[in-house]
């Protein structure tokens, strides 16, 4: 059924209003949003860096005594074999596993903040380096 | 007798070998490489003895010094004397460096200390010097002269007018790739005593110093570095054979500048990353060194260890006891005349570990 021209007229102005008032459409993006992004991103990196010269564990010992600027974490090379706990392991799980050892604590779990902000930081220190899955 | 003393002259007074004295002083040379005169000492390194509270010390710290000494003990022929490099304790508080000093008491044998920055920045050395003794100093053994540098000295300002608290510039500095750090220096009045010290000493006779830093620049964002190197060099140039050993670094590092070679220690705690492998900067890691092998964290005491060095000809062999790991040997070679490896110096020789990313 045709609609009569007011209505029609209603139809636009609202299709017409909803873009207006809508956040931006899913393929679009400012130059605002991308500092906003980075921003946060970086808060991000600095609560890993923070986490990563303080003590996790009971032992007082941080990841950056053994680590310095997070070098020999090698992000880029997982998920890995390792052959000490005989399969494919995330980054994650090594993290954990010197929280558990050297630094003797509690392990995080995989979706922690804390967990995220250490790969935030250990990834953003090693930018710039080829991605390399399965690298020994 | 004069203030310069040669090799010669430390031999006449050398008791058992006063006939020696007498002869041509091409003889003695021929004296030094006479198996009698050979030495060995064992040089330990950076331990960072880590208090948690009351009486609890990080263990796995504590069992590598432990190791070091329980081994460098077993020696035969044992050592003349022992050194160690810096960095016993973690951030230089008294509980720290008393139960380093408590471990280190069962080493048989002259311990010769050298001062890490761990070691200096929460008192400036005060109570390490109660323990150990001068933060600088020189000996001579069997015609070899050694000298003691406190090379983790920096800049005034720094020192004495950053920090609030001296535990807050104890932990400033302990943080290895902290940005607030600040680089590591013998500076003046120092270089002007091993100015003075050298002018005694007859250019022929071998010179080994012992510091905590490189006396070299290879990065300068973990203080791999000593701002004043080229100073304290051109120091030892005039002199035929010089060695410094160094600490801090906790790897294996060496090379050759001109008539210097130098060598690097492990630690006893734990492995450092070369500079190399942190990708966002510039770094200087000597050519000629062959790594150590990549560190397995699954072995708690790979990628440490401990010294013995030998000083046969006036250069020194110098052999890495590693824990987990097959022993190096980094030896003076005198037809190239730098130090080499003795099995992985040639690159078909090298094995997938010692290559770092």
């Amino acid at each position: 059924m045709p609609l009569s021209r007011p209505t029609r007229s209603v139809l636009v102005a609202f299709a017409v209003g909803a873009v207006s008032l809508s956040p931006a459409q899913a393929d679009e993006f400012s130059q605002e949003d991308l500092k906003r992004w980075e921003g946060q991103f970086m808060d991000v990196v600095k609560q890993g860096r923070e986490l990563w010269t303080k003590a996790l564990g009971a032992n007082g010992v941080s990841c950056a005594q053994c680590h310095p600027n997070a070098a020999n974490t090698h992000p880029e090379t997982y998920p890995k074999f390792q052959k000490q706990l005989g399969k494919v392991a995330l980054v994650a799980d090594m993290i954990n596993w010197c929280i558990r050892n050297p630094a003797e604590g509690q392990p995080m779990a995989l979706d922690d903040p804390r967990m995220v902000a250490i790969q935030a930081y250990i990834n953003y220190e090693r930018r710039g380096v080829p991605m390399a899955p399965g690298k020994h | 007798m004069s203030a310069r003393i040669s090799r010669r002259e430390f031999l006449k007074g050398a008791g058992a070998l006063a006939a020696i004295g007498s002869l041509p002083i091409s003889l003695v040379e021929l004296a030094f490489a006479d198996s009698a005169e050979n030495f060995t000492f064992a040089h330990i390194s950076d331990s960072h003895i880590q208090h948690i509270k009351g009486t609890e010390f990080v263990r796995n710290w504590d069992r590598g010094l432990i190791r070091a000494v329980a081994e460098a003990n077993l020696l035969t022929p044992k050592p003349d004397f022992i050194v160690y490099g810096g960095d016993l304790a973690q951030l230089g508080s008294k509980p720290e460096l008393d139960h380093g000093a408590e471990i280190m008491a069962a080493l048989s044998g002259k311990v010769h200390y050298v001062m890490g920055e761990h070691d200096y920045y929460l008192d400036l050395g005060k109570y390490w010097e109660q323990l150990f003794g001068p933060q600088y100093y020189s000996f001579d053994h069997k015609g070899v002269h050694f000298v003691v540098l406190n090379s983790i000295l920096t800049y005034d300002d720094w020192t004495h007018n950053r920090w609030p608290t001296p535990e807050q510039r104890m932990l400033e500095m302990a943080g290895l790739d902290n940005p607030n750090g600040s680089p590591f220096m013998v500076g003046e009045k120092q270089r002007q005593w091993l100015k003075e010290d050298l002018q005694k000493i007859d250019k022929d006779t071998p010179l080994v110093v012992f510091s905590h830093s490189p006396i070299q620049k290879i990065y300068k964002g973990w203080n791999f570095w000593t701002e004043d190197a080229e100073q304290v060099q051109a120091l030892l140039k005039p002199f035929k054979k010089v060695t410094v050993i160094y600490g801090h670094v906790h790897q294996i590092q060496y090379n050759q500048i001109g008539n210097i070679s130098f060598h690097a220690v492990m630690g006893t705690a734990w492995p450092w990353p070369y500079p190399s492998t942190y990708a966002q900067v510039e770094q200087h890691l000597p050519k000629l060194t062959v790594p150590m092998n990549r560190a397995d964290p699954f072995f708690e005491r790979d990628a440490t260890g401990w010294q013995f060095i030998n000083v046969a000809t006036g250069n020194v062999d110098l052999r890495y006891n590693l824990y987990n790991n097959t022993n190096r040997a980094v030896s003076f070679n005198s037809k190239s005349g730098r130090p080499e490896d003795t099995l992985y110096q040639p690159a078909e020789n090298r094995i997938p570990p010692q290559v770092h990313f």
